[in-house]
């Protein structure tokens, strides 16, 4: 019997989404059952990376069968969804899904910086939009997407903001690595040369280098740096 | 011009607007001219002041930021005034581009997530119907004390209290249990629930509140019927018993019967 197959009929018939972790739990009372057979003796001790594998490799092969439905992994927990293509039958089947309504443009950008920068302070958050963000952190915080993490140590101490796993459900996703272009907008901040600005720490992303040409294509020959 | 005003709700902030400047100029971003940059964005707070609108302070400081680099492209580079603070290499204009990058970056990403929500809204998890191996039914709603009932139709009474305060007349009784039993039955045979306080909407007086309730206890009583509150403090609900309904029904339904022609 194939370790992926006994997950496949576990997840057909779960409740919920299970996390690797879960799945595993469910091995080990398999397991201790009274009668249990070698098979499912000789699975009591799997790992739970073994686990993700082989999730992985399933979801693979579904993706390639090209069903109606596959494999997810939202929030480390997989489950079988449908494909959005469907939507609109299943709209009729069971009915419009029960979500708050869609987030509104501004609560998108800073939930975007959020989720790309976390952890960030709410100053900072602001400084990238370039707007007070007060009124769309506290949407946030209230539709539970975001959450207070710690506290930076800086002047004044101010909340860090990080995303729930409530926001990657939210959007469908695995992980924050899976966030659209992550390794691009959650680059590790770069310090700027030194300077004796401090109000603005954390905020530096790298300088992109373009700037240096447009020195050159700018008419005026003032432009040049004062550097 | 008048092309600003249908515009105006859309932007964000200053941010926002130098973008959708930049973008109708149809230039890249590291390549605008920003001292042109700097007349648009100022025509646009005039024109927010003539249509009387309020002008955020970020909107302000922008300007006064683009006036500022505008300034400084009038002096020579040896003649420009170092400010106090500003280290050498701080230029303004490269701080407003990385600022404007930065945030068109995250526009873009915001983007994304919206079309991921979006598609969210289509995607339907697989949920199976519970696996019920086991007999013994959980109570379908934390259960109903006779404390909650009478409470329940204590603030029921309440209505009558006004009406009847000031004169009271004596009459006899119009209504019976029995009656009301029946009442009780009929109106759930049609319908799967009904709300404690549905049940005595058609009552006219206190006595034929009394009778209700009464009909209601001792349909109770007979586990004809089950009560079941959602929340606490919250409306009551009355069912028919599940498995009264296909158990017990013929033998009690005749008791009842008896009852109402006494």
């Amino acid at each position: 019997m194939e370790l992926k197959f006994i997950l496949e009929s576990l997840l057909f018939s779960a409740q919920k989404p299970l996390s690797p972790a879960e799945l595993r739990e469910v091995f080990v009372n398999a397991a201790v059952e009274e009668g249990a057979d070698a098979t499912v003796k000789s699975l009591k001790k799997i790992k739970e990376s073994e686990l993700t594998a082989a999730l992985e490799q399933l979801a693979k092969e579904h993706e390639t069968a090209g069903r109606s439905y596959r494999l997810a992994c939202v929030a480390g927990s997989w489950q079988f969804v449908t494909q959005p293509d469907y939507g609109p039958w299943l709209k009729a089947l069971v009915g419009v899904k029960a979500r708050p309504s869609r987030l509104s443009q501004p609560a998108l950008e800073t939930l975007a910086i959020i989720a790309y920068r976390q952890p960030i302070t709410r100053a900072e958050v602001e400084q990238i939009r370039g707007v007070n963000v007060d009124g769309t952190m506290q949407t946030l915080l209230e539709r539970g997407l975001v959450e207070a993490t710690g506290r930076a140590e800086v002047v004044g101490r101010p909340s860090l903001y990080g995303t729930t796993p409530l926001f990657l459900e939210y959007f469908g996703l695995a992980a924050l690595e899976g966030l659209p272009a992550a390794d691009e907008l959650r680059k590790i901040v770069v310090e700027k040369p030194p300077a004796p600005v401090t109000a603005d720490a954390g905020l530096a992303t790298n300088p992109p280098e373009q700037l240096q040409m447009t020195e050159g294509t700018e008419p005026k020959p003032e432009s040049t740096p004062a550097s | 011009m008048s092309e600003y005003k249908v515009k105006f709700e859309v932007f964000e902030g200053p941010l926002d607007l130098l973008l959708y400047l930049i973008k109708k100029e149809e230039v890249d971003i590291y390549e605008v001219n920003l001292t042109k940059l700097a007349t648009q964005f100022i025509e646009y707070i005039e024109m927010m002041r003539e249509f009387d609108l309020e002008i955020a302070g970020e909107f302000l400081v922008m300007a006064s930021t683009l006036m500022y680099i505008k300034s400084r492209e009038l002096l020579p580079v040896d003649q420009q005034a170092q400010l106090e603070g500003e280290e050498e290499g701080e230029d303004p204009r490269w701080e407003l581009i990385r600022q404007l990058v930065e945030y068109k970056k995250f526009k873009d990403a915001a983007a994304q997530l919206q079309k991921l929500e979006a598609t969210q809204e289509n995607v339907f998890p697989r949920v199976p119907g519970k696996l019920e191996f086991e007999s013994d039914q959980p109570a379908p709603k934390p259960d109903v004390s006779i404390f909650d009932l009478l409470n329940a139709v204590n603030s029921v009474l309440k209505r009558f209290e006004k009406r009847e305060g000031a004169t009271r007349d004596i009459f006899e009784d119009k209504w019976t249990v029995s009656e009301k039993i029946e009442y009780v039955v009929r109106v759930l045979a049609s319908r799967e629930a009904v709300r404690f306080s549905e049940l005595f909407e058609d009552a006219t007086s206190r006595s034929e509140v009394v009778c209700t309730f009464l009909a209601l206890l001792e349909l109770i009583r007979l586990k004809q019927l089950v009560c079941a509150q959602s929340e606490d403090f919250g409306e009551i609900e009355i069912k028919k018993r599940a498995d009264a309904v296909a158990a017990s029904a013929p033998t009690d339904a005749p008791q009842v019967a008896p009852d109402t022609s006494a």
